[in-house]
């Protein structure tokens, strides 16, 4: 046989070992966990399931941080939940629950966790020294770890509370806040691995510290840390989907305003210090440019795709796909200002400047959507009301 | 029109600054329909906005926004904007998805934004043989065509970026569309051409004349319905404007159970409803139970459970007459029903079997107050005032109380006439008092008694005594009917200022007199001994009752009803729809998505490689593009550059 230097091996012929043993204990689990709750599932369930298997393969096999973390927050989740047993008083007693790994305990690590990330990568921007560059992504994995493992256990401790009470841990904004803080950390931290760049760091973990603080606001304030039973309306296989598909697309709008910011400091520190740290630290343009219009494509799509989750939702729920309800409505303004910054960036060709800030102002107008509405708007969402 | 005229106009009507104009516009509308609430009824605008500003937000449609005409033309520009822009984008894309672009000149070649040129010393079929590799590497298909001695290799992948293009554009027509045939454009249609007219009364749907009625040949609409328990309907209510219209369904719904799960804390957790489907159609009837998230599918429509409230639940009430002595009578009532009691009617309007607050004391505990039911009691002239009237008594301060809640105008909260309950946890003793003091009799008997039994009444004449006794009667009546105030304002309209002081002192204590007597003799009635003094409820009890009476004039009823017994008839609220536009909506959806992912995610890139033989080897030029994502493709340039040619 002819063998070329360009020869190409398969795609699976390139997995190593690592990859397969990853593949091997996530269909374990999965395994697992169908044998014990087949009974509890329905159809819809089980195919949500096997996807979520089959896009952790596929996500974890592209990206191998993914599989380390997958395999944390497993292992923290499952020393938790075992700690537990069916036991929920224990979170109060038990050392490892109640300084670690108990739900709130693990959210108030993950919010501490973000925070010092945020100061070590502002650190890094003013010192530019590699070495804390690599705590700071350190610190963002670890406080993303501890956030998943929170949740994790929190879907756990919701069943404690009474097998009825038992729901995804995506039902209020307590909850969506940490769902909010993870997906936005872990595109940040893909983007940085793929782009080999951790100066966006500051940025993008302002908004997510600043998510912190609503957090801690909303828990130690409002009191609603809690886990709340599910209202009628809430409680379907839809939410499981639906609200992670529309947090992948409020992250990538985040992320992508905070590159928009990035890319306006650097083009006017280009323009009046071009000698200045801020010029030298800072990505190069085009890299911005072209980050932050992957972050709008990413978060379009998943936006799209939540929303279109939603409406499929509420022709089950609501009596119609459609109700011009606040939040459907808010949906699709932030669904059209975006699909306007695409259409301007790929057929008018427009980038740079402009688009940067209209990024930025896209932001408003989902951050209106995600909390304002709740704050202003009365309608059939009221699910996280301020 | 000419040809020229056409094109122009279709230049105009495919441009990407229409195309953006109208999302901003459709997103500017929608952000207005978010502000004004909508579909709300007309009153709350007028007393929200004004007369003025009502007439002009009415003349705009700014209150059903999303059903304007303006609004459905923005939508409408919209469909057509894009229909136009992918017809005249489909034959180049057609043409660009199988075309591999073989047929490029080197001129062309070296236009393209990403090229080099290097040399081999392989042969010409090893480097072909390379190059096809390489290519396969990195996933593109590619041609080959030969022209002399060049060779050149016409490689490109992403076509699906393309088809992308084409799926979600032509997703948001199809979209589009869907949700037009099932808006309510054929209703407005059909109103301006006066085939329907509105219906604003509230009056039984059996009096609802046929222009406000919509036969079951209606394809499109969403209706809602309320039935009791063990009830049916063949009819159902779609609101629309400021008034309804009916539509009648070709099946009857029977309504055989309705359940309400709670959760220990009191909140909701399921709503279901049995339902049977009796359709003259078949003689089979269909049975299902629907809940929240699993409506019923029957034949194109679809059943929703979507509220619940008051069947007719029939109560049993006792009548305590507030302003007279009579006993208090039995009476029967409904819910959602007229009760006629002497001149009034008795309107309730709602029952609820349990009302689950937060426990005041701590958080985690809640605590069921019991059943409540709320009324209208209007009199001969038709004013009403409203009451809401707690079944059980509640505790306050560690004393129980029964409760009820008044307010005479609909904007207004509940005030709360609050009523000692006695030792047996009944109304009967602090029922006794108050009756106690409307009754001239038994006022006049307890007045003399007490101006008899006085110190000074030793020394004086019968008459003196009856004065003293026809004024305490007068004070206790004018008490009884306005309570302290209205003894306030009598003293100071009669008395002058400097003596007003000793004038109210002298009135409480006769006063208090009278009350006390009132309250011994309710006492003794019940065989309480009270020769020894009173116990520590009593007294307490007293004090309380005392208040209560103070207020009563307050509560403004001739009635208080008290729920003695009610059977419980809950009623159910159904949505029914039918929706054909979702059998384009769906589908739409699909593509939509299928064309976004594809659009971002499968980017299209060329690469051609123009191979010429040498003496020594062979010459190599390649060029590229990429339609997006050009960092990307920058990276990916340099690695077949560097591959190809490891030498650079």
């Amino acid at each position: 046989m002819n063998h070329h230097p360009y020869q190409q091996a398969s795609y699976l012929q390139t997995r190593s070992g690592y990859d397969w043993l990853w593949a091997a204990l996530l269909l374990l689990g999965a395994g697992y966990v169908f044998s014990q709750y087949q009974a509890l599932m329905d159809g819809y369930e089980i195919g949500i399931l096997l996807s979520s298997v089959l896009v952790l393969l596929g996500l974890g096999w592209q990206w191998s941080a993914l599989k380390t973390f997958s395999l944390t927050v497993t292992t923290f989740s499952l020393l938790a939940i075992s700690r537990y047993g069916d036991d929920l008083s224990l979170g109060e007693t038990s050392f490892l629950l109640k300084y670690l790994f108990a739900s709130q305990s693990a959210i108030m690590w993950m919010s501490a966790l973000y925070v010092m990330a945020t100061v070590a990568y502002l650190g890094l921007l003013f010192s530019g020294r590699l070495f804390v560059g690599k705590v700071a992504s350190s610190l963002t994995w670890s406080a993303t770890a501890m956030g998943m493992t929170g949740l994790m256990v929190r879907w756990r401790e919701s069943y404690l509370m009474g097998a009825d009470i038992g729901h995804i841990p995506v039902s209020n904004l307590y909850e969506v806040f940490i769902l909010f803080s993870i997906i936005t950390a872990l595109l940040y931290l893909h983007y940085e691995q793929k782009y080999q760049t951790r100066s966006l760091g500051g940025f993008v973990l302002l908004v997510i510290s600043a998510a912190v603080g609503f957090l801690l606001w909303y828990t130690f304030d409002r009191h609603a840390d809690g886990i709340q039973p599910l209202v009628p309306a809430l409680n379907s296989y839809w939410m499981k989907i639906h609200v992670p598909a529309n947090f992948v697309g409020y992250g990538a709008f985040s992320l992508a305003a905070m590159i928009g910011v990035v890319f306006i400091l650097k083009s006017r520190a280009a323009d009046r210090n071009p000698q200045g740290f801020i010029n030298a630290r800072l990505p190069d343009l085009a890299l911005l440019d072209d980050v932050m219009y992957k972050a709008i494509a990413l978060g379009f799509a998943f936006f799209t795709l939540a929303t279109i989750l939603g409406a499929l939702w509420a022709a089950e729920a609501w009596g119609g796909y459609w109700s011009w309800d606040p939040k459907e409505t808010w949906a699709l303004i932030v669904w059209l200002n975006y699909a306007a910054w695409l259409h301007m960036r790929l057929t008018k060709g427009w980038n740079g400047k402009p688009m940067a800030w209209w990024a930025l102002i896209g932001f408003f107008v989902t951050l209106f959507a995600f909390l304002g509405v709740n704050m202003f708007l009365s309608g059939l969402h009221s699910y996280g009301e301020l | 029109m000419p040809p020229s005229t056409v094109r122009i106009l279709l230049r105009f009507l495919g441009s990407m600054n229409l195309a953006i104009t109208l999302l901003v516009a459709i997103a500017i509308a929608a952000v207005i329909g978010t502000v004004v609430q909508q579909n709300q009824p007309y009153p709350d605008y007028v007393f929200k906005f004004g007369p003025f500003w009502f007439e002009v937000f009415k003349q705009l449609d700014l209150f059903n926004v999303y059903s304007s005409a303006w609004f459905l033309t923005i939508l409408g520009f919209l469909v057509l904007s894009t229909s136009v822009c992918v017809y005249r984008n489909l034959p180049a894309i057609v043409k660009d998805i199988n075309d591999y672009r073989e047929n490029s000149q080197r001129s062309a070649l070296l236009k393209q934004p990403y090229q080099q040129t290097f040399d081999q010393s392989a042969t010409l079929a090893d480097s072909l043989a390379a190059i096809s590799a390489l290519l396969k590497q990195h996933h593109y298909r590619f041609r080959l065509k030969q022209e002399g001695n060049s060779y050149l290799v016409a490689a490109k992948k992403g076509t699906a970026s393309r088809l992308g293009y084409i799926f979600s554009h032509l997703a948001i027509i199809v979209i589009c569309v869907g949700g037009l045939l099932d808006g309510n454009l054929s209703l407005k249609i059909a109103e301006w051409r006066g085939k329907i007219a509105v219906e604003t009364r509230r009056i039984p749907a059996s009096e609802i004349p046929a222009i406000s009625t919509l036969g079951d040949d209606n394809l499109s609409f969403r209706a809602n319905v309320d039935i009791a328990e063990r009830g049916q309907a063949d009819l159902a209510f779609i609101d629309y404007k400021d008034g309804y219209l009916l539509q009648k369904l070709p099946f009857t719904i029977q309504v055989d159970d309705f359940r309400i799960e709670h959760y220990p804390s009191g909140q909701p957790k399921s709503f279901e409803s049995d339902l049977t489907i009796l359709d003259p159609a078949t003689t089979q009837a269909f049975k299902q139970t629907i809940s929240v998230n699993h409506p019923l599918n029957y034949q194109g429509y679809t059943i929703y459970q979507n509220s619940f409230g008051d069947g007719g639940s029939k109560l049993s009430l006792k009548a305590w007459p507030l302003t007279t002595a009579q006993v208090a009578k039995s009476l029967q009532a409904s819910v959602k029903a007229h009760t006629p009691i002497d001149t009034q009617t008795l309107e309730i309007s709602d029952f609820r079997p349990f009302n689950v607050n937060p426990d005041p004391s701590g958080a985690k505990k809640f605590i069921n107050l019991g059943p409540t039911f709320q009324y209208k009691l209007r009199d001969a002239t038709g004013i009403a005032n409203e009451y809401i009237t707690y079944m059980q008594p509640t505790q306050q301060d560690g004393r129980w109380f029964y409760s009820s809640g008044m307010r005479s105008k609909v904007s207004e909260s509940f005030k709360y006439w609050m009523m000692p309950a006695d030792t047996n946890q009944r109304l009967d003793r602090f029922m006794a008092f108050y009756q106690g003091l409307h009754n001239p009799q038994k006022l006049q008997k307890l007045a003399t008694q007490a101006a008899n039994a006085s110190k000074a009444a030793q020394q004086s004449d019968l008459k003196q005594r009856q004065a003293v006794a026809a004024f305490m009667v007068q004070l206790g009546q004018q008490f009884a009917s306005g309570g302290y105030e209205q003894i306030a304002s009598t003293i100071e309209k009669t008395v002058e200022e400097p003596r007003r002081q000793q004038v109210s002192e002298i009135y409480a204590a006769a006063l208090q007199q009278l009350l006390k007597n009132l309250y011994l003799d309710v006492l003794q009635q019940e065989g309480v001994k009270t020769e020894a003094g009173l116990s520590d409820f009593d007294s307490q009890f007293y004090t309380d009752a005392v208040d209560a009476a103070n207020l009563g004039y307050l509560y403004a009823s001739p009635w208080f009803f008290e729920l003695e017994r009610f059977q419980h008839i809950e009623a159910t609220g159904l949505q029914i729809t039918r929706s054909p536009g979702q059998w384009l909506v769906f589908p739409g959806c699909l593509l939509l998505v299928l064309g976004v992912f594809c659009m971002f995610y499968l980017p299209q890139r060329r690469l051609w490689l123009l191979v010429d033989t040498k003496d020594q080897g062979v010459s190599i030029l390649l060029a590229g593009n990429a339609v997006r994502n050009r960092y990307d493709f920058d990276r990916e340039f340099a690695g077949i550059a560097q591959q190809l040619n490891p030498t650079v």
